[in-house]
């Protein structure tokens, strides 16, 4: 139980390549915190760096008060549960989860303890006998976790635990995970490149691009109010509509249509800003053609989400995204009117990309 | 299902001559091999497939040359004294080519299994003697083991290095952060998964040093310190006729003990590889 700070932590490997650029993170005590982006964006290298794999180039971490920066990664009291896992082949299950308890010299009989404990708490008891290679895959994931899980930690690292299994057994194994870590509570870090994963496991999580936290925040916060374009963007099933716009007395002028400037931000705009009007799609209902305030264009594609229809309209040659419940879905070429949710719609700056 | 199809599509006839062909293949390697087993217990070997009165006669002749039986422990201390050198440099080798990387090291790899061949052949022939007089290395059982295992080392290394690239790095990491020792790694982790590769590798090494001839034949010089494939050249009357009898005895203990190897070696490590575990 640790709480986690990372100071302007810089990582640039050989060759040039910034993969970690000055960046401040803190995670706090117990906390599920997971760290989003794209591949390359540096978040395997952060992870990496948290356990001592790979060294900064510059900054500092802390666990807790103490500067791990350039400790060991076995000083720092940590575990990590790798992509594959990395159950070593030549080991059954109950030696791989033993290995990291012998290394730091426990008693035999506190060994068999822990081993136990840990095979029962992730009902893997009748496998211990086994080798890794003879067990499935979300069966090696747990003997992963319980292996980390016996070494007691300050500090679990997850390096996208949960990519190499099937649809199916993720979703079970994500459930699973998020209710042993409120169980342990543990400060976890997990890395991902799967936004349904974090915003289904982390308390708070963080969105990282080139090296960058572009938005730490709670996975709802992300949801309802991404910081930046980028974070608009990058989180939500349905790709968010970020539409180029004016301002121009009062209102956002976009193509042809006007969409009155947010009274919440009306003091922030300037006359004749450049702005991106964001609008997730589920808050924008689609309905025929007559309504005033929205945009209105002809349908090009619907998209079966199941509950839901995804329709793209185009709006003097924009493409806007909206939904409407199944069976109300337009025909292709209709003439329809999409209503923004007052209340769901973000302004950001054209030139900065973040959130006014 | 496929299996069965193929065969009942293919016709008797090719079938038939199929076999044949493959019997015929079969035999002219399969003679000598009988030979091998037949003329060590012939009373009157020949270059002819034969056994008559069989017995052990042809031991105990061979046993009469007193340096046969010395010889083929010289041979063991070769190819043992070898393989252990191959092991014990070329696995810290490879382990450190599969996981630095630096500019030019395929290259450098390449060229290492070029020199392999060198070394240990026959165009060295001169060089390599005049190295070991100066080294003084000359007649001496390490002078036979250094220039055999600086021939095998580099394919040794080449091989070993393919083990130890499809070794995972995680298996390494996620011992780190457990916090052991690089030592420990190396001897926990690294060394008994790719072992059956270090198997294989002392295996090759040990045959190629058992069957060399010509390192062994520039560097010794004392009879009693000679291999059994450069005495095996030594069994020859006054008259300069070759001692079928002796030659042939000799030859059947001179593979006994790869056989022996071979076997055990492939029941206690197996020829196989864990690799990764693919979830």
């Amino acid at each position: 139980m640790s709480t986690v700070t990372i100071k302007k932590i810089t990582k640039v490997f050989p060759g040039g390549v910034r993969a970690l650029d000055s960046l401040d993170l803190t995670i706090k005590d117990g906390e599920f915190f997971a760290l989003l982006g794209p591949s390359g964006c540096g978040k395997t290298t952060l992870l990496r760096t948290l356990g001592g794999l790979e060294s900064p180039t510059d900054g500092q971490i802390n666990i807790d008060k103490e500067d791990v920066t350039w400790k060991s990664p076995g000083a720092r009291n940590i575990a990590m549960v790798f992509q594959d896992y990395a159950l070593y082949p030549h080991m059954n299950v109950k030696e791989n989860i033993a290995y990291p308890l012998k290394v730091r010299k426990f008693a035999k009989a506190e060994i068999e303890k822990r081993v136990s404990q840990a095979a029962k708490a992730l009902s893997i008891e009748t496998l211990l006998d086994r080798r890794p290679g003879q067990i499935s895959g979300g069966q090696q994931q747990r003997v992963a976790v319980a292996r980390a899980m016996a070494c007691t930690p300050n500090l679990y690292l997850f390096d996208e635990p949960l990519s190499n299994l099937d649809a199916r057994l993720r979703l079970e194994a994500r459930t699973f995970l998020k209710q042993l870590q409120r169980e342990l509570g543990v400060t976890t870090i997990l890395v991902t490149h799967d936004q349904s994963e974090a915003l289904a496991l982390a308390d708070r999580m963080a969105v990282m691009d080139k090296g960058q936290i572009k938005q730490v925040g709670s996975p709802a916060e992300f949801f309802h109010r991404p910081a930046n374009t980028f974070v608009a963007a990058f989180i939500g099933s349905t790709p968010m509509n970020l539409l180029d716009g004016v301002v121009r007395k009062g209102v956002i002028e976009i193509r042809k249509t006007r969409y009155p400037v947010p009274s919440s931000i009306k003091k922030k705009v300037k006359e004749g800003q450049s702005v991106v009007f964001g609008l997730r799609p589920e808050y924008a209902a689609v309905s025929k053609a007559g309504s005033k305030s929205g945009f209105t264009g002809k349908v090009r594609v619907t998209e079966n989400l199941g509950t839901h229809y995804l329709v793209t309209v185009d709006c003097d040659g924009l493409l806007v995204r909206g939904t409407v419940p199944d069976g109300n879905e337009p025909k292709i070429g209709a003439t329809v009117s999409l209503k923004p949710d007052s209340g769901r719609v973000l302004i950001y700056d054209k030139n900065s990309g973040d959130l006014i | 299902m496929s299996k069965t199809r193929t065969i009942s599509e293919k016709s008797m006839s090719e079938r038939v001559s199929t076999a044949i062909f493959i019997a015929l293949v079969v035999s002219f390697f399969l003679l000598p091999l009988i030979w091998l087993l037949l003329a060590p217990f012939d009373s009157a070997p020949s270059y002819r497939l034969h056994l008559s009165n069989p017995g052990l006669d042809n031991f105990k002749e061979m046993a009469q040359n007193p340096y046969a039986y010395r010889s083929l422990i010289n041979s063991i201390v070769f190819s043992a004294g070898t393989g252990l050198a191959i092991i014990l440099v070329g696995a810290p080798a490879s382990y450190v080519l599969s996981r630095v990387k630096f500019k030019g090291r395929d290259g450098f790899l390449y060229i290492l299994l070029l020199f392999s061949s060198i070394v240990s052949g026959s165009a060295a022939m001169v060089p390599l003697f005049l190295l070991a007089l100066k080294l003084n290395i000359l007649d001496t059982y390490h002078g036979v083991i250094l220039v055999l295992t600086g021939g095998l080392l580099p394919a040794a290394i080449f091989i070993l290095k393919d083990f130890t690239d499809s070794l995972p790095k995680s298996y390494e990491e996620s011992a780190q952060i457990f916090g052991a020792s690089s030592f420990r790694i190396l001897k926990d982790i690294v060394v008994p998964v790719i072992r059956p590769g270090l198997a294989v590798i002392f295996v090759w090494t040990f045959v190629q040093a058992w069957s060399n001839f010509l390192v062994p034949f520039i560097v010794i010089r004392d009879v009693n310190k000679q291999p059994g494939a450069v005495m095996m050249y030594s069994f020859y009357n006054e008259g300069g006729q070759a001692v079928i009898r002796t030659v042939a005895a000799f030859a059947l203990l001179y593979t006994i003990p790869i056989i022996v190897m071979y076997y055990y070696v492939n029941k206690k490590y197996g020829f196989r590889f864990y690799g990764g575990i693919k979830g």
